[in-house]
């Protein structure tokens, strides 16, 4: 098998058991880059010293346990990289490097691992195609007439194409999971707080996570471990410890009660239904309890999220107001520009009351609505979109594209919960998503459920043809 | 017509934090080299986020608890709204709807207002007591500071961000200020406690404390249809001036019919009065749009809750206030009203009083002589021990020397016959002359009282 198809897991031992250095790992990945990212274009910046620091990583190795030492890992272009340009794939911070580094890619850094490079996304992660990125669309490696999903699309085709080994996102309302399923990878939402976002170039500031997207769910774990915890340079980052994730099933109840919200599958079209009862099968094996439940349609959560994410958005755009970052405000795109005056209405004297006033009291109601479900349910059962990948072009003239691709993720967005995608079928040739979502802080009940689930399938070895 | 101002003020003061509000830089930037005290979040750089400082928020808590505030157990940090260059964000963290202290007070002294104003109905105190009452006391950030200057023979404007996120407490009243005297007092107040408190060094010429008056005119005491915002007031001299100049200026415009237009106005030293102005905030707006700051609960910042526990732990830390101890002076020490205006003047003052009241005791000196002394003092002590010693030396000598003081007199009275018959053809000069005398036979210890009490005595006696 190529170097580059490993999993985080498995190339940590290969380079552990010196089965392969680091330098042949970093080089296999640049390899399949060079060879398809000018047909996938998941990527927006390469790390030209990647392979010199692979050797130095190998040249510690003997005296060195960092956990990632030589790990070559893609990094959302909304991280900030001391030495790497970080746009958020807008021209309007094109050439930019930035004068410090975000406190997730410290801790990779830390921990070890190489930056490979900084991937496409929708421009300000506003979109959940990267079809809007300023710098040209990510296209889907199952299939280049579509839509990777986004906005973190260039990280999760990067892990399809087994360009990196694993890569970083962030969500808002389904940036991680709905492209890590039209992509067929795992993808893991950790609760709001949970990961810092200093450093992250912020889109709505109150549901912003950071997360990993990888081959399998023990490698978002192994991630999450190591990207997660307290930051004094976020006061909203929780001081709640990160519990060890390691993957045992000796660490989790047996039989998880798991609720299948009627809501959610109303969504669902004929063929993806059928998936998620074949998945509720599997699990049903296992010993688990499935029982259907109702929530609040998700339809509230999308006014919610629309109204909360586009007044946070207009305000956190007003820092690029043409004076320090070498363009001006001409380079915004025509998505940016809607979200700025939605946003600034919707914040102005008059309408505060009617609209960003009125979506936090539906907030709360769905947050509560979760907490009442999670006195029934360890879980829910929650795929991150009704169907496959959409075709290429389809999120052109329509505003709310993003909204109703993500509908089904933004509840748990908006109240702030950890939530995963993971591979659960195929529809006509392109990857489905199955998935969960948990209370906050159950990370390690969703990464538990979701790692049993994977070992008895195994939609997630199944590769692209490039 | 008679017309009644009515006036609120605005005053801002730049907490001393080591560190500013939302990140570690030092907060102290006067003087420092431009934009060498900066980072990420003062600079509002993409990604960066504020991390409330917590001696902030306690010093802006012990500063409302000083003014009688109630403290909000429930508060949180709103996004301001505004473009401009030393605004890095495009946005002013600061805050709206929940302050941190709402609802205070500060009591001035009534004769002052009443002889400033005389013509002018009280409204706003209830109870002939001259109350200003505060509406709110709240924390923010400060901007970076615009230099405009020229470069290689181009006019430029640039930002010197050190000041950027400096930790800034506004203090905001309700319109219960009828003159200048009472506006003037009111921040003299306002300069002198929070420096007792030590929070801020209240330095006008630095601009550690800003002063903003609202002023408009009323006929009839009811509320006035506009209001003049007078800003950039820095002394207490000017707040005055600007006042009495909007007065003028408002009263005329308003005899003649004309209601004076809702602005902002500056002050000018140099022309000695004030001036219309586009002040940062409105520029680019017309005068039909209102103010929108589009505010917004800081979603990086979550919302702050206080217990009562923790309120009363920072009420604790209050020290005695100036009009709680100058109350107190006048009980315990049975002291003039004016003697104890002027010990309670300073922090430092009153403490010296006390301690040289304490050490006062051990030779029972009484309280009102070490006021007095302090009072008239001519000479510095370095510390109230030495001013004991020396009230303690003097007082000796004057009490219990009769003796030696009319062997004194006998001396200088049998030396200086000619003298002695000066003062009996009445020449008021020879008993002067005659006490100088006595004196240096004292070496200047005599108590100058007593000798002239106990020479005359002696004088009429051999008459
Ligand atoms: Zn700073």
């Amino acid at each position: 098998m190529s170097l580059n198809k490993l999993t985080l897991t498995q190339a940590i031992k290969n380079l552990q058991a010196k089965k392969c250095s680091a330098f042949e790992l970093v080089k296999a990945c640049l390899d399949q880059i060079n060879r398809y990212d000018s047909k996938i274009h998941a990527f927006l910046e390469l790390n030209q010293d990647a392979l010199k620091e692979a050797k130095l990583a190998d040249n510690q190795r003997r005296d060195n346990s960092s956990p990632l030492l030589g790990i070559p890992i893609a990094i959302k272009d909304n991280f900030l990289t001391q030495n790497l340009p970080t746009t958020a794939a807008s021209k309007v911070l094109e050439g930019y490097l930035p004068q410090y580094e975000s406190t997730v890619t410290r801790k990779l850094k830390e921990a070890g691992a190489i930056i490979i490079g900084k991937t496409n996304m929708d421009a300000w992660a506003h979109g959940s195609s990267t079809e809007s990125s300023d710098f040209g669309p990510t296209l889907n490696p199952w299939n280049t007439q579509f839509l990777p999903g986004g906005s973190s699309g260039g990280s999760t085709a990067a892990v399809a194409a087994d360009m990196c080994i694993a890569a970083i996102g962030s969500e808002t309302a389904g940036s991680i999971r709905l492209p890590a399923a039209w992509c067929g990878v795992t993808g893991f939402k950790p609760t709001y707080g949970r990961v810092s976002r200093y450093g992250v170039i912020a889109m709505a500031s109150s549901t912003d996570s950071p997360g990993p997207i990888a081959k399998t769910v023990e490698d978002c774990a192994f991630l999450t471990q190591i990207i997660g915890g307290f930051d004094p340079y976020d006061a909203t980052s929780s001081s709640n410890p990160v519990p060890l994730l390691t993957l045992s099933k000796a660490k989790v109840k047996t039989k998880l009660k798991i609720g299948l919200p009627k809501e959610y599958l109303e969504a669902m079209n004929q063929e993806t239904k059928a998936l998620v009862h074949e998945a509720i099968k599997v699990l049903q094996n296992q010993g688990h309890v499935i029982e259907p439940t109702s929530l609040i349609s998700p339809k509230y959560a999308i006014g919610v999220y629309t109204i909360v994410q586009r007044s946070e958005v207009s305000s956190n755009l007003s820092r690029y107001d043409g004076i320090r970052y070498g363009q001006d405000r001409t380079k915004f795109g025509e998505e940016a520009i809607r979200r700025i005056m939605l946003g600034t209405f919707a914040l102005s004297s008059g309408y505060y009351d009617q609209y960003y006033s009125k979506a936090q009291k539906v907030r709360t109601l769905i947050i509560e609505d979760f907490n009442q479900a999670f006195k029934k349910f360890d879980l829910i059962i929650n795929p991150p979109s009704p169907g496959p990948a959409l075709k290429i072009g389809a999120s052109k003239n329509e505003p709310l594209f993003g909204e109703m691709q993500d509908m089904l993720v933004e509840p748990s967005s908006v109240a702030g919960l950890t939530g995963v995608s993971l591979p659960g079928g195929f529809v006509d040739g392109l990857p489905f998503g199955f998935g969960f979502v948990g209370p906050q802080f159950s990370e390690d009940k969703v990464l538990n459920i979701a790692h049993q689930y994977q070992q008895a399938t195994d939609w997630h070895l199944r590769k692209p043809q490039l | 017509m008679t017309y009644s101002p009515v006036i609120g003020l605005e005053v801002h003061v730049e907490l001393k934090t080591l560190s500013k509000m939302f990140c570690g830089c030092p907060a102290d930037h006067f003087g420092k080299k431009p934009n060498t005290q900066t980072c990420p979040v003062c600079l509002g750089l993409p990604g960066a986020l504020p991390v409330p400082n917590k001696k902030a928020i306690d010093w802006t808590l012990l500063i409302g608890l000083a003014l009688d505030c109630q403290v909000n157990h429930h508060s949180k940090f709103d996004r301001k709204h505004y473009f401009y260059p030393d605004l890095p964000k495009g946005y002013q963290i600061s805050q709206y709807d929940e302050p941190l202290c709402v609802n205070g007070h500060l009591t001035l002294s009534t004769s002052e207002e009443s002889k400033a104003t005389s013509e002018v109905t009280h409204s706003g105190s209830s109870d002939g007591e001259n109350r200003v009452r505060i509406n709110r006391v709240h924390l923010e950030e400060d901007t970076g500071k615009l230099i405009h200057a020229e470069v290689d023979g181009e006019k430029v404007s640039l930002v010197d961000f050190n000041r950027s996120g400096v930790p800034l407490v506004e203090i905001v009243t309700e319109a219960d200020i009828h003159g200048s005297a009472a506006a003037k007092e009111f921040v003299k107040k306002i300069h002198q406690l929070i420096r007792d408190l030590g929070v801020s060094d209240c330095d006008m010429e630095k601009g550690s404390m800003r002063l903003e008056a609202n002023i408009s005119l009323s006929k009839d005491g009811t509320l006035p249809p506009y209001k003049v915002e007078v800003k950039n007031l820095n002394s207490f001299r000017f707040l005055g001036r600007a006042i009495d100049y909007e007065i003028a200026r408002q009263k005329e415009l308003l005899t003649r019919g004309q209601t004076p237009p809702q602005e902002t106005r500056g002050w000018s030293e140099a022309k000695n009065q004030t001036f219309a102005q586009r002040s940062k905030e409105v520029a680019q707006r017309s005068k039909e749009e209102a103010q929108d700051y589009r505010y917004f609960p800081e979603p990086d910042i979550p919302p702050l809750v206080f217990s009562k526990e923790q309120i009363d732990a920072i009420r604790a830390k209050l020290p005695e206030l100036p009009q709680m101890k100058a109350a107190r002076f006048a009980k315990a020490y049975g002291l003039k009203p004016s003697v104890v205006t002027i010990l309670t003047k300073t922090q430092a003052s009153a403490a010296f009083f006390e301690a040289a009241v304490k050490e006062g005791q051990k030779v029972s000196l009484p309280p009102t002589v070490i006021a007095n002394a302090m009072v008239n003092q001519r000479q510095a002590f370095k510390n109230p021990e030495d001013l004991v010693r020396h009230l303690q030396t003097q007082t000796q000598e004057k009490v219990s020397d009769k003796i030696t003081l009319r062997q004194f007199i006998d001396q200088v009275i049998t030396a200086h016959t000619q003298a002695v018959s000066d003062f009996k053809a009445q020449k008021p000069q020879a008993i002067g002359f005659l006490i100088g005398q006595i004196q240096r036979l004292s070496h200047g210890k005599a108590d100058g009282k007593l000798v002239h009490q106990l020479l005359l005595e002696r004088l009429e006696s051999s008459r």
